[in-house]
Order: C-alpha cells, then structure tokens, then sequence
C-alpha cells in the first residue's frame, strides 16, 4: 500500500528503526526522496548520517521499517539483486573506501568492469572522469599515497563514472579546500540537471548554504531522530539545531 | 573473459609465495600419484603380455609317425578354449633355439643327434586365459596316449595378480588421500588470499560487483595452479622416468617389451584432475567465504 502513496518518489523510508546492539542509530524514520530531488541530510556527528545512507545500499538492514527503493522493497530483495541495487547508486563514502592495492585508475574502472562494459570504453570513460575531478595524472598511483583531498577526488569519480540514477555522498567535501570542494559540488549539481537523485549528507551548513537550490530541502537528523525539514528558503532557522 | 585471465594471473603473482607453495605441493603430490600410475601401466603391460604369452606346450612321445600327427592336432584343436595348435617339429624347435641364443648357437653345432622333442603349441582363446581352464585343458592333453608331457609355466601368474590387485588397491587410497590433502592445502592458500583481500571484496560488492564477477578469478587461479602444478609433477616423473630406465635397459633388458612412459591419455587425464582439484579447493573456500 506504500508503494502507491507517491509514484514520483525513488526512495522511500517507513517507520525505520536501526539499531546496533543497544546503541539506537536511528529511530522511526518517515522519508521520501522524491525523482531528481537535490536532498541534504544535515546533523551532527553520531546523529545516524552515514547509518541513514548505509539503510539505503543494503550495507546494513534495517531493525524495524521498510525501505523502498524505486519501489523495491529492500527487506524482501534477493541476494543476488543487490548487486544490481547498488548499481543505481553512486555512493561516495565517508571513508572513501578505496581499494588500497588497486591503482587509481582500476578503482574507479571496477565499477564499469562489474558491469561488464566494454575495454576501450572503459579506459575513454575513466579517463575523463579523472580529468574531471581533476586526476588524471595520478592514474597510476595506489590511493595510499595520495593526500586526504586526492583520495575523495578519486572516491567521487568512482561514484560519477557509472552514471548513476541515484548519488549518495557521504560528506563529499569534508577534506577539500574550497577550490576542490567547488568542483565537486559544481559535478554534483551537474548530474542532478541532468536528472539523478542526490543526497548529501554533511555537518556543514556552510556547504548547505553555499551548495543548496532554491526549494531544496534540508533533512535535519539529531540524535538517530528526524527533527525537521526545512527548505533553502526557510533556511535560516538553523538556529534551531 | 580476458579481464578475468588478467585479474587471476595478478593475482598469483601478488601473492608469489602462497601460490609457490601451493604449486609445488601440487605437483608433489601429483608426482607420486602418478608414479604410482606409471608403475601401474608398466606392470599391466606386463601382465597382458604374459598373458597373450600363455600357451600350453604338449610334447610328444619320441617316434609318432607323421601321419597320426595331423589326427592329434585335430583333436586338441576340438578341445574347449583352444584357439590354435601348431605343430613344431624337432628340427623346428632346434632352428628356434639356435636363434635365440645366437651367440651360444655353437654349442648346438656339435649335436649328432637333435634330443628335442616333437611338440604341439597351443594358443587359447583371450576369454579362457583363467588358471582353472588352462589347467583342466593341461590335464585333458596329458591323458592323450601319444603325449608325454605339458608344460605351461606361468603357474605364479594367479598369485601374482593376487599381488598386483592389493598394490593396486594401495594405489587407489593414496591417490584418495593426496587428492583429500591438496584440496585441503589449495582452499587454505585461496583462503589465505581471500582473507588479505577480504576489503578489497567488501568494496567491490558495495560498487555493485557480483558473486561471480568476484569469484571467477579466484577459479582461474586455482585452475592455472592445478595445471602448473600438475605440469611441473609430471615433467618431474618423467626426468625420473627417464633416468631409471635408461639404466635399467642397460642393466637388464627385459626381452619381451620396453617400460613405457605414461599414455598421452593418462598424462592428459592427470593434468585434468590435478586442475580439478585446484577448482574444488577454489569452491569450498569461496563457499565458506562468500556464505
Ligand atoms: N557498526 C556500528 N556498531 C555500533 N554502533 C554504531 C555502528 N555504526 C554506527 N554506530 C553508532 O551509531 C551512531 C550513528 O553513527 P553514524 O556513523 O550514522 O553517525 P554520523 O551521523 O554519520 O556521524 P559523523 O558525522 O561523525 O559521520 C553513532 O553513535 C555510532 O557510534
Ligand atoms: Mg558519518
């Protein structure tokens, strides 16, 4: 019956619980994330950003709730669909999760490899995609040598290279100097116009201010409660958190 | 496809001494397993030979007129499990004897009188090669009034398959408990790999890779460490191989046939299982791995 309430919506969670042990990650929470919505999920830290996102991907299940992801029910997904869930998605995590003994390049080409893209188009598509972020001349470098900033830069172009429906980022910008976090946000924004779903979780109102489109909604996540949904306009009662 | 050749041969040689170990083990085992098998064919040869060889030779009593010789012979060609008789005479079996020892053949020149007998030399048919039928046969042609005597002289054979059968058997249980022992050693190393990759898993999963996509190099490499392994094994027996026989033909030749290395059928089929059991040991560790 869910599944009807709203045909426009790609994600939608219902009555979510997410506990880890005893520690309450995230408490009854109601959220849809409307076709091409540009979202930011806001909240400090241990408010349940990052267990939020995780719910979405299948990198934890849920306690209690449903989550429906373009009208999937992920509690009653397959095990070998995941992989074609987590194709939707271009997620950059927190911790970048870059593979360590893989060169920059074959991070990111992993993604198109797994979808069994074609060698020529992979190495044309990886290629500019690290130019983009502004890369390409560390393609075969090992992410560990690489500074903070590099490494998201990398982790954001493993999202992007897939074009995927659906963005999740993971404090996209929290290592960037503010020429790098300009770029990636202007890529962000560019995926959005050109149709996919973002969501953005952050700390940073800065970057909310700075980043969010006129009517955007801001989510505001507090201790694993959803508190309030402003949008960009009404943004200034921040004060509130 | 190729991206997965790729991806496994990285692999190996990411983790040189893990996949070192595991080859040589392999091809350890496979080279006593198939020296086994070698002993195995050659005794088999063996075997058949002294087998096609068996003939029963029924001697005459000295001064039978030539012409009940035909008579016998069609008597013994009447008996059950007889393929053939041939009638040697004397001075027949005089000429083969002096062929046989060639240089000794002198020895013979001074004889004025041929002392050997006339003699029938039967065949059996392939189907009744038993020890009981050779022997009902043997008794049957002793009490023919005009032989003196039968001579068959692979009694031992019987008893020597006995042998041959419970070596054979030994064979088979070792061959069981290697092949046990290297699927155990193979799902360890690949487990060992898997475990120094376990992350490098984890994010390939959460970027939407599957099972298989994961897997596949992991098959291919359990698939080139059993060939390799079964490879170096083998070229292992044969240097082996090559060297005891090339002393053994010097010191005793055989007489009736050479010792044979391994049938290409053999050889193949071994290649075959050794890289099955790298793929088994790939299985049951990824099994475990990937839940
Ligand atoms: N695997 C886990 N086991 C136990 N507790 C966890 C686990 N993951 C997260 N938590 C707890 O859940 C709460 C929410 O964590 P989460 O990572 O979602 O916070 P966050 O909003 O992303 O914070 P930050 O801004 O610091 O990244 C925290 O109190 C954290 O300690
Ligand atoms: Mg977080």
């Amino acid at each position: 019956m869910i599944e009807n309430q709203n045909k426009s919506s790609i994600i939608r969670m219902f009555h979510v619980h997410k506990d880890y042990g005893a520690k309450k990650a995230l408490i009854d929470i109601t959220l849809d994330i409307s076709k091409n919505e540009f979202l930011f999920i806001r909240g400090p830290s241990g408010a349940g950003k990052t267990t939020l996102l995780k719910l979405l991907y299948l990198g934890e299940t849920v306690s209690k709730g449903q989550v429906l992801i373009d009208g999937i029910n992920l509690s009653r997904i397959p095990r070998k669909r995941i992989p074609l869930l987590r194709r939707k998605y271009g997620i950059i995590f927190q911790d970048y999760k870059l593979i360590a003994t893989k060169t920059v390049f074959d991070n990111v080409a992993i993604v198109l490899e797994a979808m069994g893209k074609k060698r020529r188009f992979i190495e044309k598509k990886v290629r500019s995609v690290l130019r983009t972020v502004g890369m390409e001349e560390r393609l075969h470098s090992l992410p560990p040598i690489l500074s903070g900033g590099e490494q998201q830069r990398i982790a954001v172009a493993r999202a992007i290279v897939g074009d995927p429906k659906i963005i999740l980022a993971d404090e996209p910008t929290g290592n960037l100097d503010e020429d790098s976090a300009d770029i990636v946000l202007d890529l962000l924004k560019r995926f959005h116009t050109r149709g996919a779903t973002v969501v953005i979780a952050t700390h940073d109102k800065e970057l909310i201010r700075k980043t969010s489109k006129p009517g955007g909604r801001v989510v505001h996540l507090k201790e694993g409660c959803l508190q309030k949904t402003t949008t960009s306009e009404s943004g200034s009662d921040d004060s509130l958190l | 496809m190729i991206l997965y050749y790729k991806r496994a041969i990285k692999d190996i040689l990411d983790n040189r001494f893990l996949n070192a170990v595991t080859i040589i083990t392999i091809a350890i085992s496979i080279l006593i397993v198939s020296a086994f098998a070698l002993f195995f064919v050659n005794v088999n040869d063996i075997m058949s030979h002294w087998k096609k060889g068996i003939r029963i030779m029924a001697y005459l009593k000295p001064g039978i007129p030539e012409e009940k010789i035909s008579d016998i012979k069609v008597k013994i060609q009447g008996m059950n499990g007889v393929q053939d008789a041939r009638f040697i005479s004397k001075d027949e079996a005089l000429m083969r004897l002096k062929k046989q020892m060639k240089r000794q053949s002198s020895l013979l020149e001074d004889l004025k009188e041929n002392p050997l007998p006339d003699a029938f030399e039967i065949r059996m048919t392939t189907s009744s090669q038993s020890k009981d039928i050779i022997e009902r046969l043997a008794t049957r042609l002793e009490s023919l009034p005009q032989i003196d005597e039968v001579e068959y002289g692979q009694r031992w054979l019987g008893r020597f398959t006995n042998i041959f059968n419970l070596l054979k058997l030994t064979g088979y249980a070792m061959g069981g408990l290697f092949f046990m022992a290297v699927v155990f050693i193979v799902s360890n190393t690949i487990r060992l790999v898997l475990y120094s990759r376990r992350e490098e898993v984890t994010i390939m999963r959460l970027v939407g890779a599957t099972d298989r996509f994961i897997k596949a190099p992991f098959y291919i490499e359990g698939l080139i460490q059993g060939a390799l392994g079964g490879i170096i094994g083998l070229i292992a027996l044969f240097v082996t191989f090559m060297f005891i026989s090339f002393n053994m033909e010097q010191d005793l030749s055989f007489g009736f046939s050479t010792i044979r290395f391994l049938p290409p059928k053999v050889f193949c089929g071994i290649i075959l299982c050794s890289m099955f059991v790298g793929w088994l040991g790939c299985y049951l560790s990824l099994k475990q791995f990937l839940k």
